[in-house]
């Protein structure tokens, strides 16, 4: 009875702002006819009739979900292996850190015009675009993990021979999983950006494109609706997220919890 | 193997850390040998070299000089003989393993069949009492417990050396006594060799059969010590033997005179 009420007084917590603010934004658009600020009830409306319209879900939403999924997936994979690569050995981390950095510190943005010359305008530009923006974060914070994994364990896993396959499993993923789990947050929402961006250049749809369409159409209604779209993908990412992290550093938390007790 | 062949042989070995600060000299010079089947207690003063000379016995650091010899063979690599417990033992347990996982993966890296791994992992665990606690994770257990949790997974191990880094010094006293006597029990058991470095001098004579005293740095062994008391140890009533109370002050004579400088060759 109580864990219903807690998870309902939770949900309050949550949805409370959000419709205060429809509300707010109803109010202030009540009777007005204004182009740029259209009553939540026409964003609704258009919501329903332009992005859950199968036409468009199948000609921008979901290619542009998929190249996200693809590239966050990619970014992903491809920092933990580097990563992990990297940050047990030495000479080739002191080698390519300051590297990294650099690159690290590029806004992810300006690689949108030096990809198009250098891979032209299709899927893979659009996908390069999201994996070279997306995956310093995981990169870095693999390398750091990896690095910062606890002496004492390691002597541990050297003593007992745990070595290769194994211990890359058991040993050297769960020791960094709390910095790349971290790294996968950003490079999340950096990948989410990327996908909207990468479709405002010389695009013929997605999400992103179709939002700027709608805008210099004047379809302001419609444009809101896929910033909508927008901010309910990433609060549905945000979700996915937060499962699966609480379920793969499920003893990390445990762990310090016991610790702060 | 003949009764008096060494098990480990230990020759010349010393070990000078190359520090940022400058060198570091841990260990001047150290030998000794263990047979088969001994429990020897390495006994010395916080700071004087212990756990570098378990590494170096153990190939996880190799020496500066000197050799370290396991069952004939030279120890340049972690030694499939040997399990070691370590001093931090919360942070040498697995935090995202079960207990049982914990004490399986070992036996995992070495191919041991997936049946008699979970035999042999659930008989170390139920021999160091927690059997009730296969799939609790090391943090939610008692500092004492995790101790146990790396004592079973050494003994699943099956090693013919089991070594131990000051593997008590964290716990209160009750849970002491008691692994104190699981170690007992597991090398009479296990007919295990075991050596058992410790920085408690009445640690080193109970569980001992021979103790050595190591200098203070540049460390050597000041002496090698036989503990000519009952094979069958009790908390109370051994302590309370004059024999164990002239072996204590013997020891504690020998650490004091090392800590004041007065080097004195070991003498057998
Ligand atoms: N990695 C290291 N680098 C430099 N000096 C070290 C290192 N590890 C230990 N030492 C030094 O070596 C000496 C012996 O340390 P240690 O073997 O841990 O002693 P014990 O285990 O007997 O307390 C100490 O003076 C310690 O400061
Ligand atoms: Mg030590």
């Amino acid at each position: 009875m109580s864990t219903v009420r807690r998870s309902l007084t939770s949900v309050g917590y949550a949805a409370g702002l959000p419709v205060l603010l429809v509300l707010a934004w109803a109010l202030a658009t009540r009777g007005t006819a204004n182009l740029y600020y259209p009553a939540p009830s026409r964003v609704l409306d258009a919501f329903v009739s332009t992005w859950l319209a199968p036409a468009t879900l199948t000609r921008d939403v979901l290619p542009s979900l998929g190249r996200f999924g693809i590239g966050v997936l990619l970014a992903i994979t491809i920092g933990v292996v580097a990563g992990t690569a990297i940050g047990a050995t030495p000479w080739l981390r002191a080698l390519l850190e300051p590297m990294l950095e650099f690159f690290r510190a590029i806004p992810p943005v300006v690689l949108v015009p030096v990809l198009m010359l250098l891979l032209g305008i299709d899927d893979t530009m659009r996908l390069a675009v999201i994996v070279s923006g997306s995956v310093w974060p995981v990169l870095l914070n693999t390398i750091e993990g990896v690095r910062g994994t606890d002496p004492v364990l390691t002597d541990t896993s050297r003593s007992y021979r745990v070595r290769g396959a194994l211990a890359y499993r058991y040993v050297v993923l769960p020791a960094a999983s709390p910095q790349i789990m971290a790294g996968v947050r950003l490079c999340l929402s950096i990948g989410l950006i990327l996908m909207v961006i990468s479709e405002m250049f010389a695009a013929s749809a997605g999400l992103g494109y179709q939002i700027v369409y709608f805008q210099r159409q004047y379809m302001i209604p419609e444009m809101w609706a896929g910033i909508l779209l927008l901010g309910l993908i990433g609060v549905a990412v945000a979700a996915v997220f937060q499962l699966v992290e609480r379920r793969v550093l499920h003893w990390y938390h445990g762990s310090r919890e016991v610790a702060r007790a | 193997m003949p009764e008096n062949t060494p098990l480990l042989s230990v020759r010349d070995l010393s070990k000078t850390y190359q520090a940022a600060s400058g060198p570091v000299e841990a260990i001047g010079s150290i030998t000794f040998d263990v047979r088969p089947g001994e429990l020897v207690c390495i006994v010395g003063p916080s700071g004087c070299g212990k756990t570098t000379l378990l590494k170096c016995l153990a190939g996880l650091l190799a020496p500066t000089s000197g050799s370290v010899t396991l069952d004939g063979a030279e120890v340049r690599e972690p030694p499939k003989k040997m399990a070691l417990v370590f001093q931090e033992y919360g942070r040498s347990l697995y935090p995202w393993l079960t207990v049982r996982d914990n004490v399986a993966l070992p036996l995992k890296a070495r191919g041991v069949p997936k049946a008699e791994r979970q035999a042999l992992v659930e008989r170390a665990v139920e021999e160091v009492g927690l059997g009730h606690a296969m799939t609790t994770y090391p943090w939610q257990l008692s500092g004492g417990m995790q101790q146990r949790v790396a004592i079973a997974r050494a003994v699943a191990y099956q090693p013919e050396i089991l070594v131990m880094d000051e593997p008590f010094a964290a716990v209160d006293a009750q849970t002491r006594a008691d692994l104190e006597d699981l170690v007992r029990r597991v090398w009479k058991d296990l007919g295990v060799t075991v050596l058992f470095v410790t920085h408690d001098i009445d640690e080193s004579v109970y569980l001992g059969e021979r103790v050595l005293v190591l200098s203070s740095s540049p460390t050597f062994v000041q002496e090698d010590l036989t503990v000519d008391l009952p094979a069958e140890r009790d908390q109370l009533t051994t302590r309370a033997l004059p024999r164990f109370t002239e072996l204590r002050t013997h020891v504690y004579e020998q650490i004091q005179r090392a800590k004041r400088g007065e080097a004195v060759a070991a003498t057998p």
